[in-house]
């Protein structure tokens, strides 16, 4: 199912939700830390329906992102990168994907546990996944923690290797996922 | 000469006990085993629907079950018994700015009335206080009876928290907690508690 004849970039679609989904989690990652060293108080409350409706954000633009990412072919590595590179690649943003779907729906799980509906915006009331429950709650709110810190990790890996890309190898890996960018050939 | 001035309040008192000696023999007063009394609430933070209970409340009543309307009331809530599942948000409510615990340990409801509605329920009228504030409340309530004799009383009504200070300073912002809160409740009264 490719979409593009001239495979050498990413589609608009895949750029624009690359880019949203990035903004969106370096927010909410940010929010979240705050967020849990704040004593009890309305602010708390607040900042935290905040990083849960982010959160759901993020976890609905990173389902579709996962389905496009399914149903358009990425534009393929040149042969330049050595075959393991290619491989850790794979394995990377096999990795990446997945944790932008189930970080949020840690923090959607340990909601529920807690006994706290999700209501996005305050408005739609998300089913609770589980029923409440003082212990489970705990051990998602660590899990939900843990899996944060293997996203900072697994995200300041590809920053990295987009920056090694472009600045030391000095390829086409970085521009063809941004917007603006022209190509260097 | 003191004597003489002890005259009117020893009259009053002594009509005082008189009347709830009357009080005492038109319904006997008795009291509601801890676990058979539940009381919850709800109140909304951020639109979400939070509920809680309390764990410790005492309550007394007087019920006779062919004659409703002549029931009475009073429950005593220990406020420091509140459960919200969160021990730090059980920590900030016993607090000044909420229920300051230390200084006003309980909540109480008297009822004042009883009268009865369609449909087998009844309106019970009293007042509660809370942190020294009293306002009158009404709950439309069921009467059913329940095995062995018991009669399962269940009603719920609603408050305004900041009528009664419940939640000041910062918290005073009911777009993050709200200042409603219903109260959900619900007595399981012992086959004696009546005439």
């Amino acid at each position: 199912m490719t979409s593009q004849t001239n495979n050498t970039r990413y589609t608009s679609t895949a750029i624009s939700l690359h880019w949203l989904i990035a903004i969106a989690i370096f927010a909410n990652l940010t929010l979240g830390f705050y967020v849990s060293d704040l004593p009890f108080s309305p602010q708390r409350i607040r900042l935290i329906s905040y990083h849960k409706w982010m959160g759901v954000t993020i976890f609905l633009f990173a389902v579709i992102r996962v389905f496009w990412r399914l149903t358009h072919k990425p534009p393929s590595l040149p042969d330049t990168i050595p075959r393991w590179q290619q491989m850790a690649s794979a394995a990377a943003h096999g990795f990446l994907y997945l944790l932008l779907v189930i970080v949020p729906l840690s923090g959607w799980l340990y909601s529920s546990a807690a006994g706290v509906p999700v209501m996005y915006f305050g408005i739609i009331r998300l089913p609770d996944l589980i029923g409440a429950d003082k212990t489970l709650a705990d051990n998602l709110k660590e899990l939900h923690e843990l899996l944060n810190f293997m996203l900072i990790a697994v995200v300041i890996l590809h920053v990295l290797a987009a920056l090694k890309h472009h600045f030391v190898d000095r390829d086409e890996i970085l521009s063809r996922m941004l917007p603006f960018l022209k190509s260097r050939s | 000469m003191p004597m003489k001035n002890l005259r009117l309040p020893t009259a009053l008192l002594a009509l005082t006990v008189t009347s709830w000696a009357i009080a005492e023999i038109q319904i006997a007063m008795q009291p509601v085993p801890q676990d058979k009394i539940d009381i919850r609430f709800v109140s909304k933070q951020m639109n979400v629907p939070v509920e809680g209970k309390f764990r410790k409340a005492k309550a007394n009543v007087a019920f006779d079950p062919a004659k409703v309307e002549g029931s009475k009331a009073q429950l005593e809530i220990d406020l420091a018994s509140i459960d919200l599942g969160l021990p730090e948000a059980e920590t900030e409510v016993k607090r000044p700015a909420w229920f300051d615990t230390a200084k006003y340990p309980t909540a109480t409801f008297v009822s004042s009335s009883v009268k009865p509605l369609a449909g087998g329920k009844y309106e019970v009228n009293g007042k509660l206080t809370i942190k020294g504030i009293t306002h009158d409340v009404t709950a439309p309530v069921t009467v059913s009876p329940g095995p062995g004799g018991t009669n399962n009383i269940a009603g719920a009504f609603a408050i305004k928290r900041l009528d009664y200070k419940i939640g000041e300073g910062t918290w005073s912002d009911t777009d993050t907690v709200a200042n409603e809160v219903e109260i959900k409740f619900k007595l399981s009264l012992p086959p004696g508690a009546k005439k």
